[in-house]
C-alpha cells in the first residue's frame, strides 16, 4: 500500500484503489455523555436501511460522562455480524485517545478526525480527512449549551458523503431515532448532518476504497438490543411479577419491559395492571420476591448480572430444594467481583450451574441472538413451571446492550405450560396430595397454589429437610429419597430443554462447540479456516444445560472438539468434563478469550491453527 | 370474611369450622416458650373471627420463631424461607395473590439483624400483611447469643453483659411507614388478642413486636426479656378491645377517655387511654410515649400507632383485583397484533 495523504487544500489523487464495498468496519472514538450514541445509531441504521447487513458494538466505560468510548459498526455483505478485529475507517473525536486510535490502524485505513487533533502528523500511510467540527457546529446550533451534543452529528454527514451513504436514509434514521415527540431536536441534528455532508462534498476528494452500496439483505429484518428482545419475550410469556435491582448490563432489560408492559398489559376493561414490577432493595430481595410470587402461582422473573447472581445464591438453593419456579436472566459481564462492569464475558457458567451450597444444579439456556432472547424467555417460563425449579437465561453484555439485526419475532405457537398444578376439582377427586411424591416417575411432584379453595389444598414449603408430604424430617432415608428424586428431575429436563443446533461436515475431523455470542466468531472462523487453510469443521451450538445426547454424539464423531468460550477457565468445558468419560474428554480442546470485548473470528482461527500445529 | 352472618352453632365459628381447623402440628419449642403462647393466640383469633384458613398464607424466616408457623393454622399455606428474608418472599406471594391474608412470624434475629434491610423496605411498601416479631432478645437455636434487640446491661446466662444499644423495632416501624404498630407481651392474653384481631382487620402493614421470653436462654435474673422482668416493667400505653364488624353493637362512646378507630372491614379498635394525653393517629405522640417509657425503665405495650386510609402497595401498583397468579392466558399474553406493532417499530 502506498503512502497517501489527503488534505482539503490540495487533495492528491491517489493511485487506483480496488474499491471495498460493504465489507469493512467503522470505529467512532468519542467521549461518553457527548451524544455520540445517537449519531452512531443513526449511522448504523442508515446502512441497515440500505439493505447491507450491519452490526454495532458499543465499548463504553463504567462512567457517566467524559471518559473514552468507542463504537464499532461493521458492514458485511457476507452477513458476518461478529466483531471484526481490524478497523478500516476511523472517526477520531477524542483528544485523549487519538494517538492510540490512529496508531492501531492497519496501513491503508481511512481516518476522519477533528482538525485540531492533527492526526495526520502521526502516520503517513493512512487516508486522512480533517474536519473543523467546532467551526461547523456554531452556525447550525445557535444555542451554545447544545453544541456539545449536536457536534457529533456532523460526522454522520461527513461519513455519509465519504462512504456514499444515502442522505435520505440518514434523514429517515435520524427522525425515527428521535420520534415524533422530539421533532425539533431532530431538525437541529439534521442541520448538523447536512453541514458535515456539505463540508465534505466541498472540501474532500474521495481517495480511500471504502463504500456502501445498496443491497437487499436486510428486508423484513429489525434492529433490536438483546435486552429489549428478552423483555418482549417475558411480556409475551405472560409474566406477572417482575422484580429487579439495577445493575449494568441488565438494567435495560427490565426498563424496556416496563415500557412494553405499560403498553400491552393494562386490562382494557378495568384499566388495571395485569403485572407488578418492583424495584427491590437488593438482589436478595429481588429473588426472594420472585420465589414468593412463583410459589403463589405467578410467572415471575428477575434480571441481573454476575454480582447479583452471587447475592442470590442462598435463595436459589431454596428454590431448587423447595422446588419453586423462577426465571432469572443473567446478562453476564466481566468478573470476578466488580470486574469490568461494561465489558462482556461468559464467565458465570460454572457458578450458575451449581449455584448455592449443598448438592444443587440448575438448568441454563444460552440465547445467541435477539430472536432467541425472545423465544427462550418464553421457553424459560414454561420449563420453570413444568419442572418447578429456577431456570437461568444466560445472555451477556454484547447480546444484551448492543444493537443487533434480527428476524421479526414469531408469536408463540404453543399455549403457556403451567406445569403440574392441582385444582380444587382435582383435590375433590384425589382427596388430598403429597407435594413431593414422584407420581409420574419424572421426578416432578404436583403442587397446589395458595388460595386454592379446598381444605386439603395447603402444604408447608420449607428449605429444611422434608419428606414426600412436605413434613419436616431429618431422617436419612427421607433425605436421600428426596435428593435422588431431584436428580431424576434434572435428568428429565434433558428431554425438554432446547436442542443444540448441529452442522455436521462429512469430511471434518474437527468440531466446534460454542454457545451464546461466541456463535458469530465461530461461524466466521470456520469460513476462514476453510478458505485460508483448507480445514473443514463441524459445529454444535449449545442452547441449554443440562446437555442433551446430541453433544455426546458430536464429540464421538470428531477427532478433536474445540470448545470456544469467553472466560479464562474454559467453564463450559469443565461442565462437559463432569459429564463425560475419558474417551470423550480426551478429545476436548479449549479456545478461550477473556479480554472483555466481543469475541472475533481471527482470535478463534489463530488459536485453532496453533493448536492444530499448522 | 365476606361470608353471610349466621348465628354460629355451638363450638363452630361463623364459617362453620371448629377450633381444631385452626391448630397446627404439635410444637417442638421448649416448654414455657413465649412463642407457643403467641401461636395459641393466633389460633384463637383466626378461629373467633372466622377467617377461612386456606385463604391464609403464613411466612417465616429462620430461628425458633420461624418454626412456629408449623404450630398454628395447619390448613393454611406456609412458606418457611431463609434467614432474615421473609419479607421479600411474602411480598412476592402477596403480589401474586392479593386476595390472600398474609401473616409472618419472625424473631429478633430475623428482623433486627440479618433481615433488617428487608424489614425496613417492607415498612416502606405498606404491604397488607401482619408482621409479628417474637422478640426474646436472644438467639435460641444457636444456644444463647445476644440479638440486636437485647437491652444495654442485659445479661446472658454466662454473666456476659450486653453493651450495645438495641434496635427498637416499633420505633423503626413508625418512622419507616408501617400503618399499624403495636407492642405486646406473650403473657398478656387479652391485649395480644385484641391487637392480633385488629391487625387481621387492618388494610396495610401491621407490625406487632411481642416480647416473648426464652425460658431456656434468657429467662434468668439480669435479663430484661424474662417473664419476671416483663411482669414488673410492663407499662400499658392503652387498653385495647376489638369489636368485629359483624357484632352489631352500637354503644355511644364518650369523647376523650375512649376512642374507637374504624378499621378497613368495618370492625373497630376501641382504645382506652388510661389517662394519657395520646392520639393513636399521631407518630409524634407514639414516639414521645416510647421515649418517656424508656427513660423510666418501663416496657411500653399497647397500640402505638394506627393509620387508616393510606394506600397499600397493591393499590399503589394499580393491580388487578383478581390474583395475578391465575389470570387467564388471554389477559397476560398480548395478542399477535401487539407483537406485530412492536416489530414494525423496530424494522
Amino acid at each position: 500500500m502506498s503512502t497517501i495523504e489527503v488534505s482539503p487544500a490540495s487533495p492528491r489523487s491517489g493511485e487506483y484503489q480496488q474499491p471495498v464495498i460493504n465489507d469493512f468496519s467503522i470505529q467512532v472514538a468519542t467521549v461518553n455523555g457527548s451524544g455520540s450514541q445517537t449519531a452512531n445509531s443513526v449511522l448504523m441504521r442508515a446502512i441497515f436501511q440500505m439493505g447491507v447487513p450491519v452490526s454495532g458494538k458499543n465499548m463504553f466505560p463504567s462512567n457517566i460522562q467524559g471518559l473514552p468510548t468507542w463504537f464499532t459498526i461493521r458492514a458485511s455483505k457476507h452477513g458476518y455480524i461478529g466483531r471484526k478485529k481490524e478497523i478500516d475507517f476511523l472517526v477520531a473525536m477524542n483528544p485523549e485517545t487519538v494517538r492510540e486510535d490512529v496508531m492501531k490502524l492497519d496501513s491503508g485505513a481511512a481516518a476522519v478526525y477533528d482538525e485540531p487533533l492533527k492526526a495526520d502528523a502521526l502516520r503517513s500511510d493512512l487516508y486522512f480527512y480533517p474536519v473543523p467540527f467546532d467551526k461547523l457546529v456554531g452556525p447550525v446550533c445557535p444555542e451554545a449549551k447544545l453544541r456539545k451534543l449536536v457536534r457529533n452529528m456532523i460526522y454522520d454527514g461527513v461519513v455519509a458523503y465519504l462512504l456514499s451513504i444515502d442522505m435520505e436514509e440518514i434523514h429517515k434514521a435520524l427522525f425515527k431515532q428521535f420520534g415524533k415527540k422530539k421533532a425539533k431536536a431532530a431538525e437541529l441534528n439534521w442541520g448538523a448532518c447536512r453541514a458535515g455532508y456539505d463540508y465534505a462534498a466541498k472540501n474532500f476528494t474521495k481517495v480511500d476504497p471504502y463504500r456502501i452500496e445498496r443491497m437487499n439483505a436486510t428486508a423484513g429484518k429489525i434492529i433490536i438490543e438483546g435486552n429489549a428482545a428478552a423483555a418482549l419475550g417475558c411480556v409475551f410469556a405472560g409474566v406477572t411479577v417482575v422484580t429487579w435491582y439495577p445493575i449494568t448490563p441488565s438494567s435495560s432489560l427490565v426498563e424496556s419491559m416496563i415500557g412494553y408492559l405499560k403498553r400491552f398489559r393494562i386490562d382494557k376493561e378495568t384499566g388495571k395492571a395485569t403485572y407488578a414490577v418492583v424495584q427491590a432493595e437488593d438482589e436478595l430481595s429481588a429473588i426472594g420476591m420472585v420465589l414468593g410470587a412463583a410459589w403463589a402461582g405467578a410467572r415471575s422473573v428477575t434480571s441481573t448480572a454476575g454480582p447479583g447472581i452471587s447475592l442470590m445464591s442462598e435463595f436459589v438453593g431454596l428454590g431448587y430444594y423447595a422446588e419453586v419456579p423462577a426465571v432469572i436472566f443473567d446478562v453476564q459481564r466481566v468478573g470476578p467481583s466488580t470486574g469490568l462492569p461494561t465489558r462482556t464475558a461468559q464467565g458465570d457458567i460454572i457458578s450458575t450451574a451449581l449455584l448455592s451450597h449443598g448438592d444443587t444444579k440448575h438448568p441454563m439456556l444460552f440465547p445467541s441472538s435477539p430472536e432467541e432472547c425472545f423465544s427462550m424467555a418464553i421457553e424459560a417460563f414454561d420449563l420453570a413451571e413444568q419442572f418447578q425449579t429456577p431456570v437461568f437465561v444466560m445472555t451477556d453484555l454484547d447480546l444484551g446492550m448492543n444493537n443487533w439485526m434480527a428476524d421479526r419475532f414469531e408469536y408463540p405457537a404453543k399455549p403457556m405450560n403451567r406445569g403440574k398444578v392441582l385444582t380444587r376439582e382435582d383435590l375433590d377427586r384425589l382427596g388430598g396430595f403429597a407435594r413431593y411424591k414422584d407420581v409420574d416417575g419424572d421426578g416432578v411432584g404436583y403442587r397446589t397454589l395458595p388460595g386454592t379453595d379446598h381444605p386439603h389444598g395447603a402444604y408447608f414449603t420449607r428449605g429444611s429437610g422434608h419428606n414426600e408430604k412436605a413434613q419436616y424430617t431429618e431422617r436419612e432415608d427421607d433425605y436421600i429419597n428426596n435428593m435422588d428424586r431431584l436428580s431424576r428431575k434434572f435428568e428429565s429436563l434433558r428431554a425438554h430443554v432446547p436442542k443444540p443446533r448441529v452442522d455436521y461436515h462429512p469430511a471434518a475431523e474437527i468440531g466446534f462447540v460454542a454457545y451464546g455470542t461466541s456463535d458469530y466468531a465461530v461461524d466466521e472462523s470456520r469460513d476462514q479456516l476453510k478458505a485460508e487453510y483448507g480445514i473443514e469443521s463441524s459445529y454444535l451450538r449449545l442452547k441449554a444445560y443440562p446437555f442433551t445426547h446430541e453433544l455426546e454424539e458430536f464429540i464421538r464423531r470428531h477427532q478433536r472438539v474445540y470448545v470456544v468460550e469467553q472466560n479464562r477457565d474454559g467453564q463450559m468445558l469443565c461442565l462437559m468434563r463432569l459429564e463425560y468419560g475419558a474417551a470423550e474428554i480426551s478429545k476436548l480442546r479449549s479456545v478461550r478469550y477473556y479480554g472483555g470485548l466481543p469475541l472475533d473470528a481471527r482470535t478463534v482461527t489463530d488459536d485453532v491453527v496453533r493448536q492444530e500445529g499448522i | 370474611m365476606s361470608t353471610a352472618v349466621t348465628p354460629p352453632p355451638k363450638k363452630l365459628n361463623r364459617i362453620g369450622l371448629d377450633v381444631l381447623s385452626y391448630k397446627g402440628s404439635k410444637t417442638t419449642l421448649c416448654a414455657g416458650c413465649g412463642h407457643n403462647a403467641i401461636s395459641e393466640r393466633i389460633v384463637e383469633c383466626f378461629y373467633e373471627l372466622g377467617v377461612q384458613p386456606w385463604n391464609v398464607a403464613k411466612f417465616s424466616g429462620i430461628g425458633c420463631s420461624s418454626k412456629s408457623p408449623a404450630y398454628f393454622l395447619g390448613l393454611s399455606h406456609g412458606f418457611n424461607g431463609v434467614h432474615g428474608r421473609m419479607p421479600s418472599v411474602a411480598t412476592g406471594a402477596m403480589l401474586a395473590n392479593r386476595t390472600m391474608l398474609g401473616i409472618g412470624a419472625t424473631g429478633d434475629g430475623d428482623t433486627a439483624s440479618i433481615g433488617l434491610g428487608q424489614f425496613m423496605h417492607l415498612l416502606r411498601r405498606n404491604l397488607p400483611f401482619i408482621y409479628i416479631i417474637e422478640d426474646n432478645g436472644v438467639y435460641g437455636l444457636t444456644k444463647g447469643q445476644f440479638s440486636a434487640t437485647a437491652d444495654v446491661g442485659s445479661k446472658l446466662k454466662t454473666g456476659v453483659s450486653n453493651d450495645l444499644p438495641p434496635f427498637d423495632c416499633c420505633a423503626l416501624a413508625l418512622r419507616c411507614g408501617a400503618t399499624f404498630v403495636a407492642r405486646s407481651f406473650s403473657g398478656d392474653k387479652k391485649q395480644l388478642q385484641a391487637i392480633l384481631k385488629a391487625a387481621i382487620a387492618h388494610n396495610g402493614l401491621s407490625v406487632i413486636d411481642v416480647i416473648s421470653p426464652c425460658t431456656t436462654f434468657n429467662d434468668h435474673e439480669g435479663s430484661t426479656k424474662s417473664y419476671s422482668y416483663m411482669k414488673e416493667h410492663d407499662a400499658l400505653l392503652n387498653e385495647v378491645d376489638f369489636v368485629p364488624y359483624y357484632d352489631d353493637i352500637s354503644v355511644e362512646i364518650a369523647e376523650g377517655e375512649v376512642q374507637d378507630v374504624t378499621l378497613h372491614d368495618g370492625s373497630k379498635l376501641r382504645i382506652r387511654k388510661l389517662g394519657r394525653d395520646y392520639n393513636p393517629a399521631s407518630k409524634f405522640d407514639a414516639l414521645k410515649a416510647m421515649a418517656e417509657a424508656e427513660k423510666k425503665g418501663e416496657v411500653l405495650t399497647g397500640v402505638f400507632y394506627l393509620e387508616t386510609g393510606k394506600p397499600n402497595f397493591m393499590e399503589l401498583l394499580n393491580l388487578e383485583d383478581e390474583p395475578l397468579a391465575t389470570l387467564p392466558e388471554s389477559k397476560v399474553r398480548p395478542p399477535k397484533e401487539a407483537l406485530d406493532q412492536a416489530m414494525d417499530e423496530l424494522s
